[in-house]
């Protein structure tokens, strides 16, 4: 039987303010399959998984999403992510007073209530978060210090990752998950995003380097240029560009228009 | 009138009595009152009644042992500088009264509780005398229904190395003037935190003032909720008297609806006052685009070895962070108030009496989840 996608694109624009970024994106992404989107900065990477997730700086002026069958561009930012879609941030945000245990549990039981779960149990919850914490090397002391607060770059990384493993989304979007990370941790992160990978999942990595996707090997790899896609291919994409950078690209983004 | 039978009190309620008739009610030309107008206190003319107070009375202590009383009361709060100060000097009833012998340690804190008389003004004394290496924790709660008119006076000697922790919760109904000033006067080496946290009144003022000497500590820290119309003023002063004292203030604000707020703090460093470590700071989060705050350090600084710090922000709620919490699932209401809580709890969570921080928190709670934004949407 044919599966049906998660995440459909269809002639997507956005623009935030007055400034169109994204120009017409066409996107499918099937269940198990690991998408990357590369590009240049400005192409509008970021622009896209910020409007998967519902941030209202930008505003879909033209096409749709759908997701699971479903209009997401009606949905709530917290509806979007109850229903299984998670943004790991290029910037996790510090949040002062509130600890990180406090806040993934929120955001769990939040989960747990959509799919109408009751509230997790205290020690299965610390159960999971222990066992998720250990596979992303973390230090348990970051559980009771406040969200992200005083986070090297790599500990906010780290943590974007640890929440993607306890809340486990259909479709996860990595935003440049590896920029600002050494070696040690890009490969932590990337075998913590490798564990998540299943039949029934998804996952789009964005990325400016081809390096991530050494370690997160892509089932699929698209160029993003001037807010469209102008190539997509397999994996060996990523290599040829990497090979010729992105100057070529304009042309692309000419032919396309 | 019970004061009548102690010749050096009403000697001092005299005086005080003069002095209100002398400086009449301050008016916005007053710069200390430059940004809060008082005329609807003036202009309701409560008429005057004893305060109820349960705790351990002034009125009492006074019959009791009135030399005592009379060595300390009106002592420390200035009638000269403070209309309001000299008009319950001259006219109070009643009040609360503490006194910890040296050398005690008091294990559980103590409560003053007024409650208020609605179409009166009453004009609560409160007097805490703590004694050389003692220590003790004090809860002074005002509240009401209706209008009426607080006017509240505390003074706090705390004596050398002792430990005084004081905290002021005022909770006075959405219609209530309450007006309050605090005088703390600081032995050597003593240590004293003030907390002084307003959710109530509809036109506030506190004036916190200490006075530090050699080796004290003194830490003021306080909180204010203001929603709808309400009008919250903090006037604080700290006084460094004397060398190698410390100072810690942090003043945390959340404004919604169309309320307006006030912070003054002032750090007065005296010319022997050498190593002074000051620190102020005044931190706003402004919910609503009808709510103001006018924020203002003033240090005099007359020593030349000293540390002083201060700072203050005025900011909204942190889009960036609220959109995170989102993102994870967490409804946007539900993520508005917990970065307010979150705001707030950092200067609740200084308090040390347990029982007062959880009933905070969920007094806290239940503002943000009921009142404040149903009454600034």
């Amino acid at each position: 039987m044919a599966k049906s996608p998660i995440l459909e694109i269809k002639d997507l624009h956005a623009k935030a303010g007055d400034k169109e970024i994204l120009r017409g994106i066409n996107l499918t992404i099937y269940p198990g399959e690991v998408h990357a989107i590369m590009g240049p900065n400005g192409s509008g990477k970021s622009t896209l998984s910020q409007v998967i997730a519902g941030r209202d700086l930008y505003e879909a002026t033209k096409g749709e999403i759908i997701y699971e069958g479903e209009d997401l561009l009606e949905l709530d930012p917290e509806e979007r992510a109850q229903k299984g879609i998670f943004l790991a941030f290029q910037y996790p945000v510090e949040i002062p007073g509130v600890s990180n245990l406090y806040f993934l549990k929120a955001a769990l039981n939040a989960i747990r209530k959509q799919k109408g779960e009751p509230e997790v149990d205290a020690m299965e919850f610390f159960n999971l978060v222990r066992q998720k914490m250990s596979i992303m090397e973390m230090d348990e002391s970051l559980l009771n210090r406040a969200v992200n607060t005083g986070f090297s770059g790599g500990e906010k990384k780290r943590n974007e990752i640890f929440q993607m493993a306890v809340l486990e989304p259909r479709l996860a979007l990595l935003d440049e998950t590896d920029s600002g990370l050494d070696i040690d941790a890009l490969k932590v992160v990337s075998s913590g995003v490798n564990a998540l990978r299943s039949p029934d999942r998804a996952i789009l990595v964005i990325t400016h380097y081809q390096r991530l996707l050494n370690h997160i090997v892509p089932d699929f790899v698209h160029v993003l240029a001037e807010g469209r896609i102008v190539k997509s291919g397999g994996k060996e994409l990523a290599l040829a560009l990497e090979e010729s950078g992105y100057a070529g690209l304009e042309e692309f983004a000419e032919i396309a228009r | 009138m019970i004061m009548e039978t102690v010749s050096g009190l009403s000697e001092l309620r005299k005086r005080a009595a003069e002095q209100f008739e002398s400086q009449g009610y301050p008016t916005t030309r007053n710069e200390e009152w430059r940004f809060t107008n008082i005329a609807p206190i003036v202009k309701a003319q409560f008429p005057v009644a004893a305060p109820v107070v349960a705790g351990p009375s002034l009125k009492d202590a006074l019959e009791a042992d009135p030399e005592l009383i009379e060595a300390h009361l009106g002592r420390y709060a200035s009638t000269a500088d403070n209309p309001f100060v000299a008009l319950n000097t001259a006219q109070f009833e009643d009040g609360a009264f503490v006194q910890v012998p040296a050398n005690t340690v008091l294990p559980e804190p103590i409560d003053i509780e007024f409650k208020a008389l609605q179409g009166r003004t009453t004009h609560p004394r409160t007097l805490i005398v703590v004694g050389p290496n003692s220590q003790v924790q004090i809860i002074e709660r005002y509240s009401g229904a209706g209008k009426y008119f607080t006017n509240a006076v505390t003074e706090i000697v705390v004596g050398e190395n002792s430990i005084v922790e004081h905290i002021k919760l005022n909770e006075e109904s959405r219609e209530a003037f309450h007006v309050a000033t605090i005088q703390a006067r600081l032995g050597r080496n003593a240590n004293f935190k003030q907390h002084n946290v307003t959710l109530g009144g509809a036109l506030v003022r506190n004036d916190i003032n200490a006075v530090l000497s050699t080796g004290s500590e003194g830490t003021v820290n306080g909180f204010y909720f203001a929603n709808g119309k309400q009008h919250i003023d903090n006037h604080t002063a700290i006084d460094h008297a004397e060398a190698y004292a410390a100072s810690h203030e942090l003043y945390k604000g959340i404004l919604d609806g169309h309320s307006t707020a006030v912070f003054n703090g002032k750090i007065y460093v005296r010319k022997d006052a050498q190593k002074t470590d000051a620190k102020q700071t005044n931190k706003n989060l402004v919910l609503s685009e009808n709510a103001s705050i006018n924020t203002k350090p003033e240090l005099q600084i007359l020593a030349d070895d000293v540390r002083c710090t201060h700072g203050a922000t005025v900011g909204q709620l942190d889009q960036e962070a609220l959109f995170y919490l989102q993102a994870r699932g967490i409804n946007k209401d539900e993520a508005r108030n917990l970065l307010i809580y979150a705001f707030a709890r950092d200067v609740i969570e200084r308090m040390g009496v347990e029982r007062i921080r959880q009933y905070l928190e969920k007094a806290l709670f239940e503002v943000l989840t009921h009142k404040s934004f149903a009454e600034s949407a």
